[in-house]
């Protein structure tokens, strides 16, 4: 159940938060995870993290909006494992102001890596499991890709694109066997959140906000990429996979 | 083998055949205590207990008609009783009775169909909340339909209605039952091949479902059931409550 041994999977913000949590799960099922980011060390820690505690992983640092890098470095995982099966494109960033502040030039940087980065992993992921006739598509959305959220016009306007994405490339590659989900997390308790956990007057409205009353922990977003990654989830595609304690369900 | 499921005491309602029965034996195969309801295939529901036990797991056979508020409780008292607990129900049981035009339903179908298919999942959840609450949570698993978004296929509205009732209370009951540590999710199958489409399906409609499917083929009851350990499992899916979980093929997507 849930096994995924023997399989490839490339990672891209591996480096910490969300992503480094995927990373690790999908390694503690037996996968081998090519950590993407862009922080050669940060992602060389990580890689040692996972081997002394036995995992498989290595670091493939790369900036998600080099395009011609994210394609060298699928190329070369298919060409050095003989497999590319699972790709969670995650990387993410945020920028926060009000819309009639909003730097084109911060909106454009969102959409960059939000949107047209997991696009393009996306894109190159595809040349090498098309012709496999199998491959799994994880991308990582968001809630406020549903909703409306002050401040923040570029990442839900990326994220809800991102879960137009999953649905339109999980209609166009379903005929290879491949499948092309999303996860939507909620308010998680990361790194980059740090501020926000511990802004009281933002801890308590995600807290009150959030009908389970707390912020999700990094070990309960892993499980979600390990479902839609395994032979369990064959026949899930298309779907926005919540992992928000409820968020989304109430008023 | 998902550890946290071991040990874990699960009622699975309708689970003779189809994806019930697929579902309790995979709860069986990781080590838990299952209760196999089956209503009218009797031979079927006692070879589900058998293969859990093969598995690895416990089983017990209860009989009952879930149309039956009394015979709900009954299930879930009895699980209790048998198992010491209950920490899973799974509100499987329920049907599409018959492919009907709107001048055919009358109000013995539409009593029929509801008791069947909601009032019973309600009672269930009523009963099992009530011991989860004295245990310290659990999860509850709801099988709703693509029929709850698209308003069914021919003849199936008056079925797709019961299952927009479903995924509609597994929001309300998720942020009703959180503060007890219960967890209320749903599975949605798209087109499964099960014994409800052999009865109620013809190949004609059968292929014209799959040409649907941009995965070009039916799903098969095997490939629900990772969805129902998922959300069962506290481990997996513990900050999941309120969610409907599509398993289509990518036929109908939200």
């Amino acid at each position: 159940m849930f096994d995924l041994t023997g399989k490839v999977a490339l990672v891209s913000g591996a480096s910490r938060g969300l992503g480094w949590a995927m990373a690790q799960s999908l390694a503690q099922c037996g996968a081998h995870v090519l950590l993407n980011a862009w922080d050669k060390n940060a992602l060389q820690e990580r890689a040692d993290e996972l081997a002394s505690k036995g995992l498989s992983g290595e670091a493939t640092p790369f900036d998600v909006t080099d395009h011609a890098a994210g394609a060298a470095a699928v190329q070369a995982a298919q060409k050095k494992h003989g497999r590319f099966d699972i790709l969670v494109a995650n990387a993410g960033i945020q920028h926060r102001a009000p819309i009639a502040e909003f730097e084109a030039a911060d909106f454009e940087r969102v959409l960059a890596t939000n949107l047209t980065g997991v696009w393009a992993l996306a894109k190159e992921a595809s040349k090498v499991m098309i012709p496999a006739k199998q491959g799994r598509i994880i991308m990582t959305g968001s809630i406020t890709g549903m909703l409306g959220c002050p401040t923040i016009s570029a990442y839900i306007a990326s994220k809800g694109a991102v879960h137009s994405l999953t649905r339109q490339l999980a209609v166009e590659l379903a005929p290879n066997n491949i499948t092309v989900n999303a996860i939507a997390p909620g308010y998680f308790a990361t790194e980059l959140n740090t501020a926000l956990i511990n802004d009281k007057e933002f801890n308590d409205w995600v807290c009150d906000r959030t009908p389970a009353g707390r912020w999700g922990q990094l070990d309960e977003i892993g499980p979600a990429a390990v479902f839609l990654a395994s032979d369990e989830a064959a026949f899930v595609n298309g779907h926005v996979l919540v992992v928000d304690g409820a968020f989304s369900v109430a008023m | 083998m998902i550890e946290d499921l071991k040990d874990k005491v699960v009622l699975v309602t309708g689970s003779s055949t189809g994806i019930g029965a697929a579902v309790a034996k995979a709860f069986g195969a990781n080590g838990a205590s299952v209760t196999v309801h089956f209503n009218n295939s009797q031979s079927e529901a006692e070879e589900v207990a058998a293969e859990i036990q093969r598995l690895g797991g416990k089983s017990t056979v209860m009989q009952g008609d879930v149309s039956d508020s009394a015979v709900c409780a009954r299930l879930v008292d009895d699980t209790v009783s048998t198992f010491g607990r209950i920490d899973v129900l799974i509100n499987n049981a329920g049907g599409l009775l018959k492919r009907i035009p709107i001048d055919e339903i009358t109000d013995d179908m539409f009593s029929k169909l509801l008791h069947l298919n909601v009032r019973s999942s309600l009672m269930c959840t009523r009963a099992a909340a009530a011991h989860m609450k004295t245990t310290g949570g659990g999860a509850i698993i709801n099988v709703t339909s693509i029929a709850a978004r698209h308003g069914g296929a021919a003849g199936a509205v008056l079925y797709a209605g019961t299952k927009g009732f479903i995924s509609t209370v597994t929001r309300g009951f998720a942020k009703e039952l959180v503060k007890d540590n219960i967890r209320v999710n749903a599975v949605s199958p798209g087109v499964i091949l099960t014994p409800l489409h052999e009865r109620s399906s013809t190949p004609e409609m059968l292929e014209g479902f799959k040409a649907t499917i941009p995965m070009n083929r039916l799903g098969e009851v095997d490939e629900c059931t990772g969805a129902f350990l998922f959300l069962a499992s506290e481990q997996m899916s513990g900050y999941i409550t309120g969610q409907i979980i599509e398993v289509n093929g990518g036929q109908y997507m939200p």
